[in-house]
């Protein structure tokens, strides 16, 4: 499982990742990626036939609150952080249409 | 010679306990104002070489201390921390100022509301003199991932304070504040308070609310303290630990304060010492200090029992599938419309490249380095092999130490294999992981571990401190916290 990584395991891993990435970064990020995998690879020497997967250090159970109705935080605050704003909406780019990537 | 140097950090340092200065400014024999004053001046004249503040609050902490030493004058009490003066990494969020994370995505954010710990803090009297630097969102282990500037380390700034609460190590070790606050995914508070020789705790998971932390791997993150003592840390952590309505993954499990406590020395204690952090790859002078720390231990009474805990080295595997993999989908939410760093589009651009071009732009090479390495172990075809493994990996670990803990009641080892290194000296990022070997296996476990100053090495002439580290059973902080104050004592004479 430790095989190299290629450029197009790379160039897939960033578009799922939502990261863009230019052609002169790729060889580096290879190269780094595949070094950590291979040292990660030691896992799969260890022996866990039959061990139960433990996503979270507590035994957690739903914990349910009080369904009381409180007040939220205002839209004026929120949109404070905004990067683009039209009215009381976040602007973002064109989704439908001509040249739209949806 | 690029060092403060040890005796004036040491110079500033009160003799007094932070108990003591508090219960000084409740009683009115000190002024909450006069102390900041002074802090501020330190951090006025030095921080500039250190740079462990993002930002300080100059204005906002006078103001704090005057209402402070107003309510003392009005007969009021103003709570148990009164007057102790208290910076925050900045990945904790506050009205007061910036929240950055040492993020270009967040380097104009401005929360709208207060972590719990905050609320906490405020409420007992403790004052906030500013935002502390970090790794780039908590990832890395010397702060020279922050798109800020690195920070530098007190007693040789040639060196890293360790990371990735660097800036909060290195403000408390240079006499910047009486305490801070950091977080821990894996040795985030422990390594770097053992590279700048402050104490640094992390506490069971669960303790203390992780409301307004913001996450990274969030079955591993847990907020704690950085101070001069043990029973400093103590009093901090007594005012933050506790079960919040916000953050559903709190501990029921109550707490008594442990502050009074920790003086108190345990007569039957059972110190565990892994063969495994016996390692030849500790630095001589790391190993040197464990051993003489054990010497100390036994002339205290306690007794010390070799145990074993073979899946130490896997550790790093572990911590590197499973903590990329929580971070790659926490930072999924940086996506340039709701609030952080978006890129400007060019003609054509859709909403994919809106995310894609605002995340390449706003995050630096390591935390990019760690989405893409989570998004792999996560993917399709490869979430067996990777992420799954980790997390039976994680339960053997787990059950390995639930094992040594009917042997032992702590387990003591160094905190860090290397002592403050170089600036650039662990360039390859393999290199700066595998530094993460004593202190990722805590969070994957859940269980709580300290690191305090067990003595120093001699790096050409420059004095370096040595960090030690214990670890308890989950929710053993008493036992912890007293255990560590008495090595505490024993390695400083």
């Amino acid at each position: 499982m430790s095989e190299a990584l290629s450029d197009a395991d790379i160039r897939h891993v960033a578009k799922l990742s939502r990261l863009r990435v230019e052609d002169s970064q790729v060889s580096a990020m290879r190269t780094q990626l595949t070094s950590i995998l291979g040292h990660i690879s030691k896992l799969q020497a260890l022996p866990t036939e039959g061990v139960e997967p433990m996503a979270h250090p507590m035994r957690i159970v739903n914990r349910l609150g009080e369904d009381e109705p409180k007040p939220c935080m205002p839209v004026e605050e929120f949109l404070k952080n905004a990067p683009a704003v039209v009215d009381r909406f976040l602007a973002v780019p064109k989704v439908l249409g001509e040249g739209g990537g949806a | 010679m690029n060092a403060i140097n040890a005796s004036s950090v040491a110079s500033i340092r009160s003799p007094k306990s932070l108990a003591e200065i508090c219960a000084d400014v409740r009683a009115g024999r000190s002024s909450a104002r006069v102390r900041v004053d002074a802090f501020l001046a330190e951090i006025a004249a030095r921080d500039g070489e250190i740079h462990a503040f993002n930002e300080v609050h100059a204005d906002a902490a006078r103001a704090a201390a005057d209402a402070i030493d107003a309510t003392v004058k009005a007969g009021r009490d103003p709570g148990t921390l009164a007057g102790a003066v208290i910076a925050i990494k900045d990945n904790i969020v506050m009205r007061e100022g910036h929240t950055t994370c040492s993020s270009k995505m967040l380097a104009n954010y401005r929360s709208p509301f207060d972590a719990t710990v905050i609320e906490r803090l405020r409420a007992a009297g403790a004052i906030f003199i500013g935002k502390t630097n970090l790794d780039e969102f908590a990832m890395g282990s010397s702060t020279e991932n922050s798109a800020f500037g690195a920070t530098r380390n007190p007693w040789d700034t040639s060196r890293v304070p360790g990371g990735s609460s660097g800036g909060s190590a290195a403000a408390v070790a240079a006499g910047f504040c009486d305490a801070s606050l950091g977080s821990d995914t894996g040795g985030s508070i422990r390594q770097p308070a053992a590279l700048c020789g402050c104490v640094g705790f992390k506490p069971t998971y669960g303790r203390v609310s992780r409301y307004g932390l913001v996450a990274f791997g969030s079955s591993l993150d847990q907020i704690g303290p950085f101070a001069h003592s043990v029973a400093d840390a103590a009093l901090v952590y007594d005012t933050i630990v506790g079960r919040d309505a916000l953050d559903s993954t709190t501990a029921d499990s109550p707490s008594t304060p442990l502050a009074a406590k920790v003086a108190e020395p345990l007569t039957k204690l059972r110190i565990g010492v892994p063969r495994e952090y016996r390692s030849d790859a500790n630095a001589p002078a790391v190993a040197a200090v464990l051993e003489k720390a054990i010497v100390a231990a036994k002339a205290l009474g306690a007794e010390i029992v070799d145990i074993d805990l073979p899946l130490t080295d896997i550790g790093i595997s572990t911590y590197y599938v499973i903590a990329p993999a929580e971070a790659s989908s926490n930072l999924a939410r940086y996506d340039g419309i709701r609030y952080g760093h978006r890129a400007s589009l060019a003609p054509g651009d859709d909403l994919e490249d809106l995310y894609s071009k605002s995340r390449a732009e706003g995050f630096g090479p390591e935390v990019q380095r760690r989405i893409m390495l989570g998004t792999y172990v996560l993917s399709s075809g490869y979430y067996d092999a990777y992420y799954k493994r980790a997390l039976q990996a994680r339960r053997l670990i787990k059950e390995e130490f639930d094992r040594a803990f009917t042997q032992c009641d702590v387990v003591l080892g160094p905190t860090s294999p290397v002592v403050a290194f170089p600036f650039g000296g662990k360039k390859d990022p393999l290199s700066m992981y595998l530094c993460d070997v004593y202190t990722v296996n805590t969070n994957i476990a859940g269980i709580p571990g300290i690191s305090f100053n067990g003595g120093y090495a001699d790096e050409l002439g420059t004095k370096l401190p040595v960090g030690l580290q214990l670890q308890a059973p989950a929710f053993a902080e008493e036992t912890l916290l007293r255990a560590a104050a008495m090595l505490e004592r024993a390695c400083a004479d």
